[in-house]
């Protein structure tokens, strides 16, 4: 028999009381501690766990209304894209490399942090927790997806992007983000909020979707562009979800605050590391560019950066450790970062090349101090080899750093001429490190790190051997199409031929 | 604590001696030569004559640098553990004290075109 039961339409606060706080229960047949057993560990201290607010009080209903929204405008703008030739638009295949390296770094790192979230979704036991958990959880794989169909069409035009899967879990510029998200991934629920809710969602995501998105813009990406909308209303929500923890977890007890101080040193120079590839993405990768990495980090790394630590010194949290000699670095990093991409490009999936005459009149420009006293006088240099013929390539394999697992490429930071040196000795074993944060990070945690998998080291090992041909195969790298120059690449002949049918009536 | 843990933890490292099947890596800088990115690695036998390497892999390594040729070895200062040391090239790597993932500096005093051309 069917009983009619009239249903009483609920307000906003009732349904999202009923949509989320009334989901959870008090467990009668196991404690709460066998249920949520990693909440304990890190030595944070949660008393109240009805104190957590949900900024936005979205209930699951109406977010998957609207994502859905999101959904089908993204895809009829890419088809739109892919049926027109969308790519031909495009300043130059030069902006392909910044795009493979996003595709092949940052894009794997989206679906990460979806794994991460939906993990301490089921480790929080505070149910507003659990649910803002669980619908970044799904945000963030719905960022790799849109990201891989956008690029997914270029795929089909342009080397380098055919294998980024591979080259995420195999070649050596994207372990700097992997290491990233394995570090969070395998620390507790609270260490990983810190790393990826705040430090990398609140204080460094302005520093790398906006700068990438604007030059995409800049440079008639349209499907990237096309994402970069589609994920921004999510990064608004995401910074939100991190700030509201951290001021949650510095409330809830005061013997948390040294504990999230910590985590904020390690995790903004873990942060500052993944930005190295950023840097020389603004500086180096985009024909025609936005601002460089010193502008953005001025406007969004110091002025946003100050004004969080002025909020947050209230809870006596003070800067993170390594915010002076970040600053040392900004005028330096792209450009030394750069010369080790464009010296080993025979091992990168993605093509670089000697920045043109009018390129290092910008490089000069903007960065007044360091250009043409560090810089301009080694990539004249590599001019000079490659106009005799013989051009620069860099055989001998890099030392790694243990903690970033970059090449250490970085200086000295009161010596920018000399390479920076730190090594620690850790049950009779020697560890390297490209930085005193590096270095810092490694010592609280060694038996962590002592298990990084770095790909240089790697590469003399079983099953490689030093065989550098056997490691192109594994890392799924094709010689002489996806790595090497941009100057007569498989690329740049195919985009100046379609181009020119599509501009010309030859 | 080694390590934030729920109970005892134990890591591995990846890049021990007995991975590399009887060799072991060194790890060579010519300091302020900043044409090369970052330190070279090399894995070799410690058997391997120091000078072998030096005047090996190592200088054919750094040829593209404009000091390469002019480069005296017996002028050069080296570094060992970031403090001075002198080499004898006429033996092994093993009996000069270079062991795994050691890291060796050198310097060319007078020797630093690059840097100076600003
Ligand atoms: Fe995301
Ligand atoms: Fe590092």
């Amino acid at each position: 028999m069917e009983m009619k039961v009239a249903k009483k339409k609920l307000g906003l606060k009732e349904r999202y009381r009923v949509m989320t706080r009334d989901l959870g229960w008090e467990p009668s047949y196991h404690t709460k501690e066998a249920l949520y057993p990693y909440v304990g560990y890190e030595g944070i201290k949660i008393h109240d766990w009805e104190k957590w607010e949900d900024p936005f009080r979205l209930t699951m209903d109406a977010y998957w209304k609207y994502q859905a929204e999101k959904e089908r405008k993204f895809y009829a703008i890419v088809d739109a894209h892919a049926q027109n030739n969308g790519h031909l638009n495009l300043t130059d295949a030069r902006y392909l490399s910044a795009l493979k390296i996003f595709l092949q770094a940052i894009s794997p790192g989206e679906y990460a942090a979806h794994k991460g979230f939906a993990r301490a979704g089921r480790e929080f036991p505070g149910v507003g927790t659990q649910v803002a958990c669980q619908m970044q959880a799904i945000d963030e794989i719905r960022h790799a997806q849109t990201q891989i169909h956008a690029l997914s069409n270029y795929n089909k035009y342009y080397d380098g992007f055919h294998a980024f899967s591979d080259q995420r879990d195999r070649i050596w510029y994207t372990s700097v983000p992997r290491s990233f998200f394995d570090d969070a991934m395998s620390a507790g629920p609270f260490e990983f909020m810190v790393a990826i809710g705040f430090s990398f969602e609140y204080v460094l995501t302005n520093l790398l979707f906006v700068p990438f998105m604007s030059g995409a813009a800049y440079n008639g990406d349209m499907a990237t562009v096309t994402f970069g909308f589609s994920a921004q209303s999510d990064e608004a929500r995401h910074m939100t979800l991190g700030l509201e923890c951290i001021k949650f977890l510095l409330e809830q007890d005061p013997a948390n605050v040294p504990i999230v101080q910590a985590w904020f040193d390690k995790w903004f120079w873990r942060g500052f590391r993944v930005l190295g590839l950023v840097s020389t993405m603004m500086d180096y990768m985009l024909p025609k560019r936005v601002m460089s990495w010193r502008e953005a980090w001025n406007m969004y790394g110091i002025e946003n950066g100050t004004a969080l630590f002025n909020d947050l010194a209230r809870y006596g949290i003070r800067p993170p450790k390594g915010w002076d000699d970040a600053e040392k670095a900004i005028d330096h990093m792209s450009h030394q970062f750069m010369l080790g991409l464009y010296q080993w490009s025979f091992g990168t999936s993605f093509h670089s090349w000697i920045p043109s005459d009018d390129e290092m009149a910008w490089l000069s420009k903007k960065y007044p101090t360091t250009f043409d006293k560090y810089y301009r006088p080694r990539w004249d240099h590599i001019k000079k080899l490659a106009a005799a013929g013989t051009p620069y390539k860099n055989y001998g394999l890099p030392k790694l750093c243990q903690t970033c697992q970059l090449p250490t490429v970085f200086t000295e930071p009161e010596d920018p001429t000399l390479i920076c040196h730190r090594e620690v000795e850790y049950k009779g074993e020697r560890y390297h490190f490209c930085s005193d944060g590096c270095q810092h990070i490694f010592e609280n945690e060694p038996e962590k790190y002592i298990q990084a998998w770095l790909p240089m080291p790697q590469i003399h090992q079983d099953p490689i051997r030093g065989d550098l041909g056997a490691w192109m195969d594994w890392v799924n790298l094709k010689d002489g199409q996806d790595n090497g120059d941009y100057v007569g690449s498989n690329d740049q002949r195919n985009f100046d031929a379609w181009r020119g049918l599509a501009t010309s009536n030859e | 604590m080694a390590v934030a843990a729920l109970k005892e933890y134990v890591g591995v490292s990846r890049d021990r001696v007995e991975n590399y099947h009887g060799k072991q890596l060194v790890y060579v800088a010519w300091d302020y030569h900043m044409l090369f990115a970052a330190p070279f690695m090399f894995c070799v036998e410690p058997q391997m004559k120091l000078g072998d390497l030096v005047r090996g892999p190592l200088s054919a390594l750094m040829q593209p640098d404009p000091d390469a040729a002019s480069i005296d070895w017996s002028k050069v200062e080296w570094l060992k553990l970031g403090k001075p040391w002198t080499p004898d090239f006429e033996r092994s790597i093993e009996e000069n004290g270079i062991g795994h993932k050691e890291q060796l500096r050198f310097r060319t005093p007078g020797l630093n075109t690059l840097r100076d051309a600003a």
